[in-house]
């Protein structure tokens, strides 16, 4: 798995490109949290993410809730359809921001 | 003491067999082989997924709560295809886990961990402890079947 990120502003794009699983999701966790205790709004970029676990969907959803107790936006764009699948058994699709592109997600910047 | 492979622990046409250390650094050879394993089933890509993301979760919940992230044990995987169904059974040699301690989590409400077990219900068609094999710890069968329209 293969982490990038790349400032947009206030924004931070994080790539994500690989499987996100047991054994690659702690540096997930370790990068989005870290973005987010320097006040950055993290974009995350699934479309390369091939798939994701239980423990993958876990950094995202432990992320996303740091976001909010610190008043910080946490949006997913363009999400592989193997990411998809495992956010919508896991009922979350409904829970997270989506953005098509990451030109939506960080309007504003 | 390494023990014993356990006798075949499924019916029907064997798929793949293997033993593996129960260590999160073997989850994605295992998805692979499990992956490799369904080449040539009637089933379709989303199928083939979820079949391959609850053997990943159970695996996952061997290595983080069986052993306790000792890696000090293995998992024997075993894939069968029988009629409309595959049949994957899991042994491992940790402690025995009592599945009425299994605790599934309610997927509204929104938090991190434990998805696993949530995860490996919605895409089976039955996911069930049954006494191991002599030596064993715990025995989890997973059967999936394939959809009339050919997964």
């Amino acid at each position: 798995m293969e982490l990038s990120v790349n400032d947009h502003g206030n924004f931070a794009v994080v790539h994500l490109k690989g499987d996100v699983d047991l054994q690659t999701s702690p540096q997930v966790r370790k990068g989005l949290l870290g973005l987010l205790e320097d006040g950055r709004r993290p974009v995350v970029d699934l479309s390369a993410v091939t798939y994701i676990d239980s423990s993958g969907i876990a950094s995202l959803v432990e992320a996303y809730q740091t976001a909010r107790k610190k008043g910080l936006s946490f949006s997913l764009v363009q999400v592989s359809p193997a990411a998809m699948r495992v956010l919508q058994l896991a009922r979350l699709d409904k829970v997270f921001t989506f953005h098509d592109t990451v030109e939506a997600a960080t309007v504003g910047a | 003491m390494i023990p014993p492979v356990p006798p075949r622990t499924t019916s029907g046409h064997l798929l793949w067999r293997g033993r593996v250390a129960a260590r999160a650094a073997n989850l994605a050879d295992i998805r692979r082989a499990v992956a490799g394993a369904l080449e040539g089933l009637p089933a379709g890509p989303d199928w083939r997924h979820d079949l391959v993301l609850a053997v990943d979760e159970a695996c996952q919940n061997i290595v983080r709560h069986a052993y306790g992230g000792k890696e000090t044990g293995d998992i024997v995987i075993e894939m069968a295809w029988k009629d409309d169904t595959v049949i994957v059974t899991l042994v491992d040699f940790a402690d025995p886990v009592d599945p009425h301690c299994l605790v599934i989590r309610d997927p509204a409400e929104v938090r991190p961990g434990g998805l696993g077990l949530h995860l490996i219900r919605e895409v089976t068609d039955r996911a069930e402890f049954l006494s191991p094999p002599a030596g064993a710890g715990n025995l989890l069968r997973l059967i999936k079947r394939f959809d009339r329209e050919g997964g």
